[in-house]
């Protein structure tokens, strides 16, 4: 990688961070309403999978969208527009936190239903397998989702038809508020696709450089032709499930030993390290993306309502 | 014109539309070597090969699923659920995806997809295999809901909702897949979805039916028509979006409404059409809106003369047509 792109790979992380921080002090003043899932903690993951990815490659994922709406390429302003429900949002305010999306960046959306995207995943697998197209499509879910029925039929028919999908799951360790083991029959998620003959990996979601490398390869050998394999993110989110949750389902403790391998603290520590960047080139991004979010949060705030006539809006294509 | 079962007709659309269009695919249990259960995809792989015509895992809400993916990118999958009592699996994908789709992205997204389901009761099937499920997704802005009652209409409907940019439910009236015959002409046409159809006119009473039922309420129009009642006979067709403009103007007509469903009446399809006919069309009504449907029992019997008092027939169809005529 070029310097650049290490950096590039930096400045997101911090948007991300910087753009959830924001978002939860808007959720309290009351300017944010609904849901909110923050995904502090588990930047590493988006930017470094997708990073990983040709243009061509799709990327789905559940609720937990801000991050990998912002890794797909969209705009912080559009992402933050969203969250306040406002005309100018990626999906003009119809969609909220839960419901980003762009086809245009391949960015095939949030999905607010815990599991349900996965055989949709299937189908634009199958589509690309139909019309010979080079793309995989890249599926993310949570450690919960493997727990659903969706998510069996899902991969077995993955592997039954021998598609290009990238079955991704980001193991953050709760879903919601219950322990993987407690939910879990298996509480390493990858030994689930032993059951369905696939290929998987687990890494260290907090090391976006080992995220990073380990997509890259997977990829290859996806596109080369290996059919679907699953690759086991082990991440942590540092806020709760969603704003409002009282945590009471694991210890201060805990939460503080996740927060020492800080993603963005490994990284910054890494790029010095290897010495990619200084410690000022860094701040300097780091100021960058403050500045880029802070546009971000006036321009949402600016932006209109969605009209009235939004309403009744495309609930048919005419197409 | 040839004459030809509404099976064979439903066959021909699938036919034709794979040979016109090479993002169109049929996908579901069986379908391929198999050729169905009740044989509607019968020689189409050996036309269009497995690539097109392709087998599914016992699995109906990937069936589903994999079907809104694919349309999403722009295919045009035709899904088979086996038996619409097989389809509940898929309603999360059909009612929270597939319908939701076009909204949520403000257009960006289309899923042209036919999901078809044989349904309804008469064949002995017992309670599993004998559902009328039209109510669950007559609810549902996004979706289309069609069902056809005769070769004619099923032909020209299935192709209209292959080429619709929108998710259709096809719901096929499986008593009537080798019962019910009619002309189909050779050269391609289609009908349109929405607009519903008088399929037989008259001035007394209104019947509104879709299906099976329309089936027997043209029969028993007949029966009555010896005693002077010229009964309306109104096929739905597209039960969503209605077709509210042909209920009203039917109903102004005659001034006596009859629905007939074989799905259970609480709840059911008939109590829209009801709603319908009695807040627009209220100073036009002569007598109470009537409905004809399946009974509040959770499921159609199987012994023969239980699933015969669970469904309506011509025969009842007739006496609440004259029952509404004489009041």
């Amino acid at each position: 990688m070029e310097k650049s792109e290490y950096l590039k790979l930096f400045h997101e992380m911090v948007v991300i961070r910087r753009l959830e921080e924001r978002a939860a002090e808007l959720y309290q003043q009351g300017k944010i309403g609904g849901f909110l899932h923050l995904y502090i903690g588990q930047e590493a993951v988006c930017t470094g999978l997708i990073s990983a990815r040709q243009p061509v490659d799709r990327v789905i994922t559940a609720y937990r969208d801000h991050g990998v709406a912002i890794s797909c390429g969209l705009s912080a302003r559009e992402v933050m527009a969203e969250l306040l429900g406002k005309a100018t949002g990626c999906s003009r305010g119809k969609g909220g936190s839960m419901h980003m999306a762009d086809v245009s960046k391949n960015f095939w959306g949030g999905h607010a239903i815990v599991g349900a995207h996965l055989p949709i995943a299937v189908g634009l697998a199958l589509a690309d397998a139909y019309k010979s197209q080079p793309a995989v499509t890249i599926c993310m879910f949570g450690d919960g989702a493997t727990n659903i029925g969706y998510f069996h039929e899902a991969l077995n028919l993955s592997k039954v038809w021998n598609l290009p999908v990238l079955w991704v799951c980001e193991n953050n360790q709760y879903g919601m508020g219950t322990a993987v083991e407690r939910a879990s029959a298996v509480s390493e998620i990858r030994q689930k696709a032993c059951g369905y003959r696939m290929p998987n990996d687990s890494v260290n979601g907090m090391d976006i450089i080992e995220v990073r490398e380990t997509a890259l390869r997977v990829l290859e050998e996806i596109r080369n032709g290996s059919g679907p394999q699953l690759l086991e993110i082990n991440t942590y989110r540092f806020r709760g499930h969603s704003m409002g949750d009282p945590e009471r389902y694991r210890k201060p403790e805990e939460v503080r030993k996740w927060e020492e391998n800080d993603p963005i603290g490994i990284y910054q520590r890494y790029l010095i390290e290897h010495k990619i960047a200084t410690e000022q080139e860094l701040d300097e991004e780091t100021s960058r993306a403050e500045a880029e979010i802070q546009d971000a949060v006036e321009f949402a705030e600016a932006s209109p309502e969605p009209g009235a006539e939004e309403l009744f809006a495309h609930i048919y294509s005419e197409a | 014109m040839a004459e030809m079962t509404l099976i064979e007709a439903i066959r021909q659309a699938m036919d034709e539309e794979l040979a016109r269009d090479a993002d169109v695919f049929i996908v579901g249990e069986d379908v391929g070597a198999r050729g169905g259960v009740f044989r509607a995809t019968q020689g189409l792989i050996e036309k269009y090969g497995a690539e097109r015509v392709f087998d599914s895992p016992l699995a109906e809400l990937s069936i589903v699923g994999v079907g809104i993916g694919a349309a999403l990118y722009g295919m045009r999958p035709v899904c088979e659920i086996q038996f619409a009592d097989f389809i509940y699996p898929a309603f999360n994908q059909i009612v929270s995806e597939a319908a939701k789709m076009c909204y949520r992205s403000n257009g960006a997204w289309t899923v042209p997809m036919v999901i078809r389901a044989p349904y309804g009761g008469g064949i002995g099937g017992g309670l599993y295999h004998s559902q009328s499920v039209e109510a669950f997704f007559t609810h549902v802005p996004g979706l289309k809901v069609v069902i056809p009652s005769n070769p004619y209409d099923a032909k020209g409907l299935l192709k209209s909702a292959i080429r619709d940019p929108n998710p259709v439910l096809f719901l096929e009236p499986k008593k009537g897949y080798r019962l019910i015959r009619g002309e189909v002409p050779e050269e391609e046409y289609l009908v349109p979805l929405g607009p519903a159809n008088v399929s037989r006119p008259g001035s007394d009473v209104s019947v509104f039916a879709y299906g099976m039922m329309h089936y027997y309420a043209l029969q028993a129009a007949e029966m009555v028509a010896s005693e002077n009642i010229a009964v309306e006979v109104v096929d739905l067709r597209t039960l969503y979006p209605v077709d509210k403009e042909t209920i009203l103007q039917s109903v102004r007509k005659t001034g006596k409404a009859l629905i007939v469903h074989e799905d259970n009446l609480t709840g059911g399809y008939g109590a829209e059409v009801a709603a319908i006919i009695a807040s627009e069309a209220f100073t036009d009504l002569d007598a109470p809106v009537r409905r004809l449907c399946g009974p509040d029992v959770p499921g159609v019997p199987f012994s023969p003369p239980m699933q015969e008092w669970f469904l309506p027939n011509a025969e009842k169809i007739a006496e609440a047509i004259r029952q509404l005529d004489r009041f």
